[in-house]
């Protein structure tokens, strides 16, 4: 089966349709990438698929995780299903430590699993090895949740939380934008670490530049809230070198077609 | 604390303006019940209702007093009869008829318990079932409690203690009986019985409460606490708590409550003072949970305390945390006077209001020796249809030169039909000296929530976790046993926090 379905997926914010009939599948092990110009709509489909309420999904599309339509299932829940997004702009929680934030995240997760809670101070030696693995440094663990980071540092606590929460399904939100070349790398690594037959990833970006240290399986193009092209990591490359102009390009010689400019 | 000045100068907030949508998730959580709202089944001996200066005559009869205490009373007394229920604060609420409550309700028992075997096990059992053993081997090491019940201080645990180090710790009617040299010296030197309406009052009836002395150089090897607990309907508490640290001594005191839930208002007016010797430091915490009254804002304590500490030695520290959650009317500026040299005030407060709570707290931090500082930092809650402001005078008068304040308030709304309110009163009398004020005000932010939710947390746990991190400053300032306690109590009161 696959591990998710997307079917016709069509939202709107304030009214206004931004994703307009997505269709995605997704099997258990792949790692699909998306890109896309800015304001295409690939925030909007990573917010919908770990559960933000802010969008209005019509009601005749379908999200299905392992063949269940999740549309209706509460953030929390999917996260406990094994669903995890990498936030393009992570939030900032003053007070709260990195530490705390995590451990009530794991023993909600586990509690849900009917599994034993992890006792505050193995976590945190477990979270810092994890900080580590990612070039986050271990004294992290005890700052507040984003507070102050450098874009970078949020981005390398994305990772971070991926890699205590272990999801089936990753999304990653441009976690490449703005990184340095190390950081990059650290976070390709982090990735490339939890790849596995039973581990999905979406990685969402604007440059190709990423995948060259994780190598995609499927490549697809959002433009306009559409999914207009979709094929493997040579699509990448030629996104890199023809950017996006085409995509207008295209478009406007369809519209033409059909009569819409004369 | 009439001479607060009332008027905006920083900024009045109401949300009312705030759009409330999204606010979904939080809007489910509303109204965690009270959990210490039952009543112990127990003989009471009170007093009839009203008050006149039989019932104060009766009073201190009760307790034994020596006379100058019936007459310091009684002048108490006339001095509240002839002054005028203030109305400055920002709180609405129909005064309580002086005439239609009890001033006095004790567990009906022959004399005080010489000790913890004696005490009526009823008693012991509403203390255990509160969290409170008073078996000193049940205790957390490191705590010893006064328990107040009603109108009397039931036990105390660890005086022998306590009694090696030269510390007294016992209730106030103890106090009087056995050290009346202190009390007399004391008692009212910081609040005294014209200082304000309730205070008088107090000065006039006051039943309980628990008296601390630490002698020279002593740094008490415990932490010290008073748990009150009210339980008796109809019945005003009063108690009286004076905590006295000598040069060099330090002691730390923690204060906790709780009462039945009832239908109508229930009257707590406290009074509370602390002296500071030369180098001493008292710190005093605050976990205030007294029954809030329902969702309708039907009953609840009306909780209007008058608590003060002069830092009267060079180089002394007070420093007061508060966190307030309870009370249908919270109305209270814990208080210091920095009179000698270097002298260090602080305040620290979390006031969480919900439903139609209102709470109008603050602190005044007089300087009055020369380099004293003072820091004060308030963090406001406020959900459901309540009104939560935060009053500060920070004084600095003409010969506390280099002295400083820093001041920070932050308010959090959770919901749109909520209030919060600054009034800082800053008044600087000399040109070397600085005061600081900072206010921010927010709405809990639904960004933060799912940024939770998406790890898998509950919004109930996602609120809590946010709103903890809003006040961690001022939990910092807990000792352990109190922010465990705080952090529980804010998730409690935050299960429904939208109306
Ligand atoms: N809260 C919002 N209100 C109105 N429009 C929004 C909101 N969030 C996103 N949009 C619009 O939706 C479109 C898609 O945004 P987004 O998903 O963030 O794109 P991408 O991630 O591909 O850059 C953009 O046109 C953006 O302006
Ligand atoms: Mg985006």
């Amino acid at each position: 089966m696959s591990l998710l379905k997307i079917k016709n997926l069509r939202a709107l914010i304030e009214g206004q349709l931004i994703l307009q009939g997505i269709d995605l599948t997704v099997n258990p092990g792949e790692v699909h990438a998306i890109m896309g110009p800015n304001g295409s709509g690939k925030s909007t489909l990573a917010q919908i698929l770990a559960g933000n309420e802010k969008y209005e999904v019509s009601p005749e599309s379908e999200i299905l995780l392992l063949g269940e339509n999740i549309l209706d299932i509460p953030p929390e829940e999917r996260s406990r299903r094994g669903v995890f997004i990498a936030f393009q702009y992570p939030v900032e929680i003053p007070g709260l430590s990195n530490t705390e934030f995590l451990h009530t995240a794991i023993n909600e997760i586990r509690k849900s699993k009917n599994l034993p809670p992890v006792d505050i101070w193995d976590f945190e030696k477990q979270l810092k090895e994890k900080m580590k693995e990612i070039g986050l440094d271990p004294s992290f663990s005890e700052r507040s949740v984003n507070e102050g980071f450098s874009g970078g540092e949020k981005k390398r606590n994305e990772i971070v939380q991926m890699a205590v929460l272990e999801p089936v399904l990753a999304i990653l939100d441009e976690t490449d934008s703005g990184l340095d070349i190390d950081a990059l790398k650290s976070v390709a690594e982090g990735v490339n670490r939890m790849r596995s037959p039973d581990r999905s990833f979406i990685i969402i970006t604007h440059y190709q530049r990423l995948l060259n240290y994780i190598q995609p399986d499927f490549v697809h193009v959002l433009y306009k809230g559409k999914i207009v092209k979709s094929g493997g990591f040579e699509l990448a490359l030629e996104l890199e070198q023809k950017g996006y102009d085409w995509l207008k390009k295209e478009e406007e010689m369809e519209m033409s077609s059909i009569g819409v400019l004369s | 604390m009439a001479e607060v000045n009332s008027k905006v100068i920083e900024k009045e907030l109401d949300s009312n303006t705030n759009n409330g949508e999204g606010m979904s998730t939080v809007h489910e959580l509303i109204n965690k019940k009270y959990a210490y709202g039952w009543v112990t089944p127990i003989e009471e001996e009170p007093f009839p209702f009203g008050l006149n200066e039989d019932i104060i005559r009766k009073i201190s009869e009760k307790k034994d007093e020596p006379e100058w205490m019936t007459e310091w009373r009684l002048n108490a007394y006339r001095i509240w009869i002839g002054m005028k229920e203030p109305r400055w604060a920002f709180v609405k609420f129909r005064t309580p008829d002086f005439q239609s409550i009890r001033y006095y309700s004790a567990p009906r028992m022959k004399e005080r318990p010489k000790s913890i075997e004696e005490v009526e096990p009823e008693i012991l059992r509403t203390f255990e079932k509160l969290g409170i053993p008073l078996e000193e081997q049940k205790r957390l090491a490191g705590i010893a409690v006064d328990a107040v019940f009603d109108s009397v201080s039931v036990a105390t645990t660890h005086q022998e203690i306590l009694g090696k180090f030269g510390i007294i710790f016992c209730s106030m009617s103890e106090a009087i009986r056995n050290y009346p040299d202190l009390v007399r010296l004391y008692l009212g030197s910081v609040v005294p019985p014209s200082d304000n309406y309730y205070a008088s009052l107090n000065s006039a009836v006051f039943s309980d409460g628990s008296f601390v002395y630490v002698p020279k150089g002593v740094k008490c090897p415990m932490d010290l606490s008073t748990y009150f607990r009210i339980n008796s309907a109809q019945t005003g508490q009063f108690e009286r708590t004076l905590i006295i640290a000598e040069e060099g001594s330090e002691v730390s005191y923690l204060e906790g409550c709780t009462a039945p839930i009832r239908d109508e208002n229930q009257l707590h007016a406290a009074v509370v003072e602390l002296v500071a010797h030369k180098n001493a430091t008292i710190r005093y915490s605050t976990v205030q949970n007294w029954y809030a009254g329902d969702e309708e804002g039907r009953g609840g304590i009306f909780n209007f305390v008058t608590k003060r500490g002069k830092c009267m030695g060079d180089n002394s520290r007070i420093s007061w945390t508060q966190v307030e959650t309870g009370s249908a009317i919270t109305w209270k500026y814990p208080s210091c006077i920095l009179q000698g040299d270097n002298s260090t005030g602080e305040f620290y407060s979390v006031a969480l209001t919900r439903n139609k709570q209102q709470a109008d707290t603050g602190t005044k931090m007089i300087h009055i020796g020369r380099n004293t500082h003072s820091t004060i930092i308030s963090k406001t809650i406020s959900a459901g249809m309540s009104q939560n402001t935060y009053r500060g005078m920070v004084r600095v008068m003409p010969k506390a030169e280099n002295s400083r304040n820093y001041t920070q308030c932050d308010s959090l709304l959770i919901g749109n039909r909520c209030g919060a309110h600054t009034f800082p009163d800053i008044d600087v009398r000399n040109s070397s000296s600085s005061v600081e004020h900072e206010a921010t005000t927010s709405k809990i932010n639904e960004e933060q929530l799912f940024y939770c939710r998406a790890r898998g947390i509950r919004p109930e746990n996602a609120i809590s976790l946010v709103v903890n991190g809003f006040c961690k400053e001022v939990f910092d300032h807990l000792p352990m046993e109190f922010a465990v306690e705080a952090t529980r109590l804010l998730s409690i009161s935050l299960e429904g926090s939208v109306g």
